[in-house]
């Protein structure tokens, strides 16, 4: 599916003409082709499909009752509680966790730019989290961790001498989710924007210290300013993930307490209540708020993209 | 100042590391010491959780997931590699529309694809068929690869390719001699990457395999309901199922951001 307008296209920056006549046109593009073929059938033909079954009635538990549904799915989908909750849900899920491991991947990103000992096995134990199986790392999260009864949350908190022992899923099962994803999220935004960080010229910062900058003069008018691009990646990256993020509210909750968003929404009609037109008709709402976020980011991909041309 | 940097950097380096370390521990606990309030800490420790996860049925999930993960890595190299060699050291015309259109297919949801491509499997019989499940990780994997791939080929230094051409050296050698060791690191860490992606992968396995082809995930799920003592055992199956991602993730700790933003970031 392609997305890009004219204007994207034209700010990338195209290699030298190569001399052409020992190379034909088609033996150039013969190893593109096995690829190109490959993804077109496996990826664009089920989104074609999806658009077809979206304006269709059909309940796989009623096969015979299959029909032209025309817009009916839509609206469906778009007055039951449930799904425009789901929506909702999967808005505040990414947002959250997007922003807030931003801000704990700055903030690591930063002490990491640091010289200090042992700096390079720091940088291992921050890793750690993005590197456990996500469905692992929710089941730890869930059981090991939240459980109300020995999870390590309340054990420590029985340590510290407290006696509350909240039930940490079902008193706040939004945070409960979005807490086990910022953990492993954190890591992502912290690599990304120590990757920037030290791509970053020194001289400037060398210079603005002599001239007496502050510490904080430097990040706000240096450092900042070439970091908004990887912030900008690092966000709309973490964006395109975490929308698609089943794991870890499909572990936590089950989509239960009011966290189901919209992937768990989508496999639950289909899977469970086998309501085949209606979760295609999602799946299209879903493919359609996609393309505003892959616009954004393709955007930020290909100003990257140029800049490594020049 | 420095000091107080290294020692906030230290703090949080063990924050962000201790739900990890705690899965380990908890691991060679035996159950009971595992689900005791305040935490038994220096329990005596024991290999009965691992012992227990193996004896209960995981040597077929794991297989399964390797055969998936390692299947559908070779095939997208094979893919990937003359792709991004099209698309880098002689490109075709529109090289640049070709690649972001790889690109625009990774930003579009898996779920939304959901449907047809379980109606498909269903249709032609490869319900619960690892390699139905290996073809839709290499769709997974493609896109990233053929861009990590010419990333990583565009780093091949044209005046060489032309040297070795004026040298009367064919497009076997050429390929075999000039690119091939220039690109042997990158072919080496899109692997890598394309493994974990695969291994990592839940809502196709989920929906797609049952009991004959589910992978390492979709075993993982039957804990999510587990009750009772069972701490050690899903913490001995959580770092067995996640010890290929992390022995493959520090292995390819320099080149995981560049996979990760696609090539984007160096």
């Amino acid at each position: 599916m392609a997305v890009l307008t004219q204007e994207e296209r034209s700010v990338v920056d195209r290699p030298p003409p190569v001399p052409r006549k020992s190379y034909p046109k088609w033996a150039r593009r013969a190893p593109l082709l096995p690829a190109l073929i490959f993804l077109i059938v496996v990826t664009q033909l089920p989104f074609v499909a999806t658009l077809v079954i979206s304006f269709m009635k059909w309940n796989s538990l009623d096969p015979t009752n299959r029909g032209f549904a025309g817009f009916d799915n839509y609206v469906n989908v778009f007055t039951d509680p449930d799904l425009r909750s789901s929506v909702v849900n999967t808005i505040v899920l990414t947002a959250s966790v997007v922003l807030i491991s931003l801000v704990l991947g700055l903030g690591l990103a930063l002490l990491l730019d640091k010289k200090f000992r042992g700096r390079g096995f720091v940088r291992t134990m921050l890793i750690a989290p993005f590197l456990v199986v996500p469905v692992a790392a929710a089941l730890i999260w869930k059981h090991v961790l939240y459980n109300p009864e020995y999870g390590l949350f309340n054990g420590i908190l029985n340590l510290l001498g407290f006696s509350a022992q909240p039930d940490w899923i079902s008193s706040m099962p939004m945070s409960a989710v979005v807490l086990s994803l910022v953990w492993q999220w954190t890591p992502f935004m912290m690599l990304i924007l120590l990757a920037g960080l030290q791509s970053k010229p020194i001289e400037p910062v060398e210079a603005a210290t002599i001239d007496g900058a502050s510490p904080f003069q430097i990040f706000r008018y240096l450092t900042f300013p070439h970091l908004r691009q990887y912030l900008e990646l690092g966000g709309l990256l973490g964006s395109i993930y975490i929308v698609q993020n089943f794991d870890a509210v499909f572990t936590i909750t089950s989509g239960g307490l009011g966290t189901a968003n919209l992937p768990y929404m989508i496999y639950q009609t289909f899977y469970q209540a086998h309501e085949y037109g209606e979760a295609s008709a999602a799946g299209v709402i879903v493919v359609a708020g996609s393309i505003v976020i892959a616009t954004f980011a393709l955007r930020t991909v290909s100003s990257l993209f140029k800049e490594e041309a020049r | 100042m420095s000091r107080v940097w290294g020692v906030l950097a230290w703090f949080a380096g063990i924050v962000f590391f201790a739900p990890v370390a705690w899965m380990f521990l908890t691991s060679l606990h035996s159950e009971t010491d595992a689900a005791t309030n305040p935490p038994s800490v220096a329990a005596p420790l024991t290999l009965d959780g691992y012992a227990e996860f193996f004896d209960g049925g995981a040597w077929p999930p794991l297989l399964n997931s390797f055969s998936a993960s390692i299947g559908s890595t070779i095939i997208v190299l094979l893919l990937a590699i003359p792709a991004a060699y099209a698309l880098s050291i002689k490109p075709v015309e529109k090289w640049t529309d070709v690649l972001f259109f790889f690109l625009s297919t990774k930003m579009m949801p898996v779920v939304a694809a959901l449907l047809p491509i379980y109606l498909i499997a269903q249709f032609s019989g490869m319900l619960d068929n690892i390699s139905f499940l290996t073809l839709l990780y290499c769709s997974m994997n493609l896109p990233i690869a053929v861009w990590l791939m010419r990333s990583f080929l565009s780093e091949v230094p044209r005046e060489i390719l032309e040297a070795a051409s004026i040298d009367g050296a064919g497009l076997i050698t050429i390929l075999r001699r000039v690119v091939a060791p220039i690109a042997m690191p990158g072919i080496a860490a899109t692997a890598l990457i394309c493994f974990i992606f695969s291994w990592n992968e839940l809502l196709f396995a989920r929906v797609l395999t049952g009991v004959v082809a589910g992978t390492a995930p979709v075993y993982l799920t039957g804990f999510v309901t587990s009750q009772g003592l069972f701490l050690a055992k899903v913490c001995a199956a959580a770092v067995v199922v996640s010890l290929p991602v992390l022995i493959a993730g520090f292995a390819a700790q320099d080149k995981l951001v560049q996979g990760l933003s696609l090539g984007a970031v160096k």
